[in-house]
């Protein structure tokens, strides 16, 4: 039933035998077709309930496509929250967490990947043990040293907890061992070019795939971050967005459609970058397997 | 000459970030070790040592046995999901990778893991609503009786654990993927030369030789189980966000306890129980996988 999917053409010549496989592999889409879409149904409903009237919300069998397509949801909820400076706030938190960690795990996965040293080795393996430390594990202390940098409320002190990434370091290293021969960079050197020039115009060029994959993780990390925004932030105005909904919907006066409206605001663009930034995407999230 | 122009541009450009590494991550972990050791009190201008104590009144704080047992339940009700549907979808994606819709199979497995936390756990907070939701319509089309899915003290954990493994599919899926199209066909072709049926591969080579794989979704799964706080967050705070309906996880307690309490000491001795969890969890992993390696 399972395995290669080479199998099915060394069959040809057993017309019943033939059958069977065709139904099996049928079976097979169909079961992961209506599987696929289960699994997206509560996102379908929750864009579609964005467009609802109050009315329609509460029908039974709940409707996919609503009959009566409305934008007041959207309307009441952009001038009741300040949605759109939330959305603001994560686009910015999560640009620059992105180039901040590309930037740094470029310049140390070349460095501790190119330049053999003993003491580089010990740091690596720091990097390595702390890697898997979770983040909720040393927020508390981190978020005393943004207080005491004043960085409360602000892109900034959110930052803090996103400037470097101890996978990323990693995966540029293994990249850099990898698919950079030393002779290369030999041959650079030897033609008279500088170490800057060696990284900028040999190194990095040769990096923009792992970078690339790196890039969207970072990205999607810090513009999905929940708990570090929610004990950074406490102004209204300088949540992120996932901060912002979730204490958007504790309120007293929001029904299912004004809820699903600011939901659909920040899923729709998401889901869109990430159709587009797919392959990129499955690389990165691929290749956090192969740590071992 | 040329030797040294190297080490010194490589100490220059490593030097300002791992002064970053230090002070963001270093720093803040040595932090919670030695804070764990001390009745650090905002409040309170003494900060004295206090040795093991933090520790000692975590095991009988009612409260922080609650945290722990929900987390645990959660974060292992997770992985009784997640690891075998996504071997078994892995295994069947894997098998119509020349299908048409093999693009579509992966995307709507993996999109859950990627799109925002908060919107996707309104989604499900609507689902599961008692009076709104259509699961108590479904459910009351078959006969069932409504339910208080997100206010009963079990229901609440199973919908916790819903939530999070329609998350962490997309993650496991994709790894499993991933050592799928790593196998080696020869050894499917003798397989199959010698008789045996696509199951019996499946469960006599894949499982196997997919164990390093399975270890490894499972601590990365566990993990972000004890990590969870976002949805408990979401789907068990009521309209108005009263505290006392919360379902208690670990990331609560310790928020609570560092932010509400002020007792910052205490708080950062559950981060530490939370990173010895952590720590074992990985360490089990590599000893089974060396185990493992003799063979694979």
């Amino acid at each position: 039933m399972t395995m290669t999917p080479h199998h099915t053409d060394d069959v040809v010549g057993d017309p019943s035998r033939l059958l069977k496989v065709r139904l099996t592999n049928l079976a097979i889409d169909a079961f992961l077709i209506a599987f696929g879409l289960a699994m997206l149904l509560p996102l379908v409903f929750l864009v579609a309930n964005a467009f609802k009237t109050p009315q329609e919300i509460l029908l039974w069998p709940p409707t996919v496509v609503p009959h009566d397509p409305t934008l007041e949801n959207f309307k009441s909820v952009l001038s009741e929250t300040p949605l759109l400076i939330w959305i603001w706030n994560s686009l910015l938190f999560a640009c620059l967490s992105t180039a901040s960690i590309t930037a740094t795990s470029a310049i140390s996965g070349y460095i501790l990947g190119k330049f053999p040293s003993k003491i580089l080795t010990v740091v690596f393996a720091v990097i390595l043990a702390t890697a898997i430390i979770p983040f909720e594990v040393y927020m508390i202390p981190l978020y005393f040293q943004v207080k005491a940098l004043g960085a409360l409320n602000s892109v900034g002190g959110l930052l803090v907890g996103y400037l470097v990434m101890s996978f990323g370091i990693f995966l540029i290293r293994q990249n850099v061992i990898h698919s950079i021969p030393d002779e290369l960079l030999e041959a650079a050197r030897i033609d008279g070019a500088g170490e800057f020039w060696v990284f900028f115009y040999v190194v990095l060029p040769l990096l923009r795939g792992p970078l690339a994959a790196l890039g969207v993780l970072a990205f999607f990390q810090a513009w999905t971050a929940f708990t570090w925004p929610l004990i950074v932030s406490s102004s209204k105005t300088s949540y992120t967005i996932e901060v912002g909904l979730a204490l958007f919907q504790t309120g007293f006066t929001v029904d299912v459609g004004r809820l699903s409206a600011a939901s659909a605001v920040v899923l729709i663009p998401s889901v869109t970058l990430f159709v587009f930034l797919r392959r990129h995407f499955v690389q990165g999230v691929a290749s956090t397997g192969l740590k071992e | 000459m040329l030797q040294r122009k190297i080490w010194i541009f490589a100490g220059l450009a490593l030097a300002p970030i791992l002064a970053i590494y230090a002070a963001v991550r270093l720093y803040p972990i040595g932090e919670t070790l030695r804070l764990s050791l001390y009745q650090w009190n905002i409040l309170s201008k003494n900060k004295p040592f206090i040795g093991l104590d933090n520790f000692r009144e975590l095991v009988g704080d009612p409260l922080f046995r609650e945290a722990l047992l929900n987390t645990t339940i959660i974060a292992f009700g997770v992985l009784i999901i997640t690891i075998p549907t996504a071997l078994t979808l892995a295994a069947l994606i894997y098998h119509r990778t020349q299908s048409r819709f093999a693009s579509f199979y992966e995307t709507s497995v993996f999109l859950p893991h990627v799109v925002s936390l908060v919107p996707a756990a309104l989604a499900w907070k609507w689902i599961f609503d008692a009076r709104l939701g259509p699961l108590n319509a479904l459910l009351g089309w078959f006969g069932v009786a409504p339910k208080a899915w997100l206010f009963d003290p079990v229901l609440s954990l199973v919908c916790i654990i819903v939530l999070c493994a329609w998350q962490a599919l997309g993650y496991a899926v994709l790894i499993y993927l991933v050592g799928f199209k790593n196998l080696p066909p020869a050894l499917y072709e003798a397989a199959r030369l010698d008789g045996a049926s696509a199951r019996q591969s499946f469960w006599y080579l894949s499982i196997p030789l997919l164990k390093p794989i399975t270890l490894y979704v499972s601590v990365v799964t566990l993990v972000s189980g004890f990590n969870v706080y976002a949805q408990a967050f979401i789907l068990a705070s009521d309209s108005q966000g009263a505290p006392g309906r919360q379902v208690r996880v670990l990331v609560l307690d310790m928020l609570e306890n560092s932010f509400r309490n002020y007792r910052v000491g205490y708080a950062a001795s559950e981060a530490v129980v939370l990173l010895v969890i952590v720590l074992v969890l990985t360490l089990i992993q590599f000893t089974l996988l060396r185990e493992k390696s003799g063979r694979v």
